[in-house]
């Protein structure tokens, strides 16, 4: 599960620049708005010492670091060419730096095949104002903004969606990267028979429902895993403990802060002050983003759960938007008994009335 | 020149039994580069490396674990993950059927288009009977050792499958705070809604091809060829300070193009 492709946790934005809508410029972060799976396994060594994924150079026998590392694009088996971060940068500089609003479309009349994948925009340092504006007037307005951008040596076309007061940015498929039933070579279309296209409709609509609930989506094998771990940790079966120091000490890891929680600050407008250079300085061992798709990876760190846990718990209705394994570390935190057995419903019943 | 079936399945719900194929609905037109060694230029691999040691352990003797809140690990070995994986199959189960605005393509992760598997009378009555009562499916199924969620739709007239995300990767929205603050000025809300209708345009997605990947490959080009290039340093704009000033300018700007 360290295969997984979004496991970008932490505090960093994945893209730092600038909202240009006409003449205003809204300064802005990006962070992911999908998350990789809520139980990660970590892989580790016979003894338990927890591994590192590292770029590795067989003819010197060692780890490298991040600086020695760089992008290459195979001309044939012997002969790379080198690219550099600020070569990619430098062919589309507005691009790098500026998500520029230049259309605003109606967001129904977007095919959704062209979607690809979610980040939330934060406002960065006294954009507050900026940001309300242009999310409540696209709101209201019932469109979303197309741009393009440069992130990570790769052009994306984007959707500037603007909802609950938070604008996303979702990336969008460029139109040569969706295919036509043509392309794939599907037959030609075939009326059905009318006996057989009643059948099938009586089928279908004696399955209909207005909506769904999130809960079907749940993973089942992350459930299982879940289960069969807490029965191991329970019967102690395999389990080496943390030495003393280790669950006492904050170890590096407690730098690692859950997303939400990391939203939920830069929503409200505070952002940690240093430390924050973010991913325009591009760093290629973290960031094979364009030598396969989007592998981000990043060192491999124990999943922390939600350290809002700590607040006062909220409303019920609120706690209801959370998922199973959020209100699950939620009750972890409280040391809620019985957490392990329990629905996502009953979950919510106890959090709530912890509050 | 037809695509290659990825996987062959059964959709299946009442009485139903639909056997199709399933094409990727996208493909990759990415750049690939890959990761080398700086000073010799040749590739890297990867490898779980002892962090302490920095000695690298063959994957092989890489074991994983479940670590706990408290550090704890909770050994697990390949038998008892094996285990854990669902069964496989060749059913697509379609769970229900909802109005097609309902599943909401944030959790829309990956498409494939669905071909007849067979004669495929129902198949094409499947596609109709969809378009025609304007509901999808809401399916599950397991390929690869990987169990799926996904959308059962149409695209121009044909079955698609679009994998869906599973709940717990999708961040709701409605569990974060918007920024809040004084409440907007109604004048600057106006004006900025009227420039959002006078850029108002319709999506033609044809309209945006990826130039910035035919940049790439003419940097490759003449870098391979000796030839130099040229590095800007990236700056970014200052933020706006009067936002009614900006917007009356922009607006100024918008009606004279």
């Amino acid at each position: 599960m360290e295969e997984d492709e979004d496991v970008i946790a932490g505090p960093r934005p994945i893209w730092s620049g600038t909202l240009a809508f006409g003449l205003i410029s809204l300064p802005v972060s990006l962070f992911p708005a999908n998350r990789g799976r809520p139980l990660s396994l970590k892989m580790v060594d016979p003894d338990g010492t927890p591994l590192a994924r590292r770029y590795f150079c067989e003819k010197e026998g060692k780890a490298l670091p991040a600086d020695e590392i760089v992008r290459g694009y195979k001309l044939d088996d012997e002969h790379y060419v080198v690219v550099e971060d600020d070569e990619l940068d430098s062919l589309a500089p507005e691009r790098s730096r500026e998500i520029d609003l230049r259309q605003f479309v109606r967001l129904d009349a977007v095919d959704p095949i062209y979607f690809e994948r979610a980040y939330f925009l934060t406002p960065d340092e006294g954009a507050t104002k900026a940001y309300r504006l242009l999310a409540k007037s696209m709101e209201d307005e019932q469109r979303a903004g197309i741009a393009r951008f440069v992130m990570r040596g790769k052009e994306y076309l984007c959707a500037i969606v603007a909802e609950h007061g938070i604008l996303r940015a979702e990336t969008l498929r460029f139109h040569d990267e969706v295919r036509s039933p043509d392309m794939v070579g599907l037959p030609a279309r075939k009326e059905p028979s009318k006996a057989a296209l009643k059948r099938m409709q009586q089928a279908v609509k004696a399955l209909a429902t207005k909506k769904f609930d999130r809960a079907e989506l749940t993973d089942d094998y992350i459930e299982r895993l879940r289960a069969h771990v807490e029965k191991k940790l329970a019967a102690g079966r395999d389990v080496i403990r943390a030495p003393e120091e280790v669950a006492a000490a904050p170890s590096e890891d407690s730098n690692v802060v859950d997303l939400m929680q990391v939203l939920k600050e830069r929503l409200q407008g505070r952002a940690p002050p240093a430390d924050d250079k973010p991913a325009t300085s591009r760093r290629p061992g973290r960031t094979a983003g364009a030598e396969s798709g989007s592998k981000t990876r990043q060192k491999a760190t124990p999943h922390r759960p939600d350290r809002s846990a700590g607040e006062r718990p909220a409303k019920a209705s609120r706690l209801k938007q959370l998922s199973r394994s959020e209100l699950y570390a939620r009750a972890q935190k409280l040391d809620l008994a019985g957490r392990s057995q329990m629905s996502k419903t009953q979950l919510v019943d106890a959090l709530s009335q912890r509050g | 020149m037809a695509a290659r079936a990825i996987w062959k399945g059964i959709i299946g719900f009442g009485d139903v039994r639909v056997p199709v194929k399933l094409y990727s609905g996208v493909q990759d037109r990415n750049v690939h580069f890959r990761l080398l060694h700086r000073k010799d230029r040749q590739p890297v691999r990867q490898a779980m490396v002892n962090p302490v040691s920095d000695e690298v352990v063959p994957y092989q003797d890489a074991r994983r674990a479940f670590v706990s809140d408290n550090g704890d690990l909770v050994m697990l070995d390949n038998d008892e993950l094996d285990a854990l994986q669902p069964a496989p199959g060749r059913e697509i189960e379609i769970v229900r059927f909802v109005p097609q605005q309902a599943i909401d393509h944030r959790w829309y992760e990956r498409p494939y288009y669905l071909g007849p598997d067979g004669a495929g009378e129902d198949y094409f009555a499947l596609a109709a009977a969809l378009e025609q009562t304007g509901l999808e499916g809401l399916a599950r199924w397991v390929m690869r050792n990987k169990a799926y969620v996904g959308a059962l739709r149409v695209r121009d007239g044909y079955p698609m499958l679009v994998s869906l995300r599973h709940a717990d990767e999708v961040v709701p929205v409605e569990a974060l705070q918007p920024p809040g603050g004084k409440p907007l000025d109604a004048r600057e809300l106006s004006m900025a809604r009227q420039l959002i209708g006078m850029l108002a345009a319709e999506f033609k997605p044809e309209e945006y091809a990826d130039e910035y990947r035919e940049r790439v490959l003419k940097l490759i080009e003449d870098k391979a060829s000796g030839r130099g290039v040229k590095v800007v340093p990236i700056r970014r704009p200052k933020k706006s300070e009067d936002l009614a000033g900006a917007l009356e300018a922009s607006l100024k700007q918008a009606r004279s193009a």
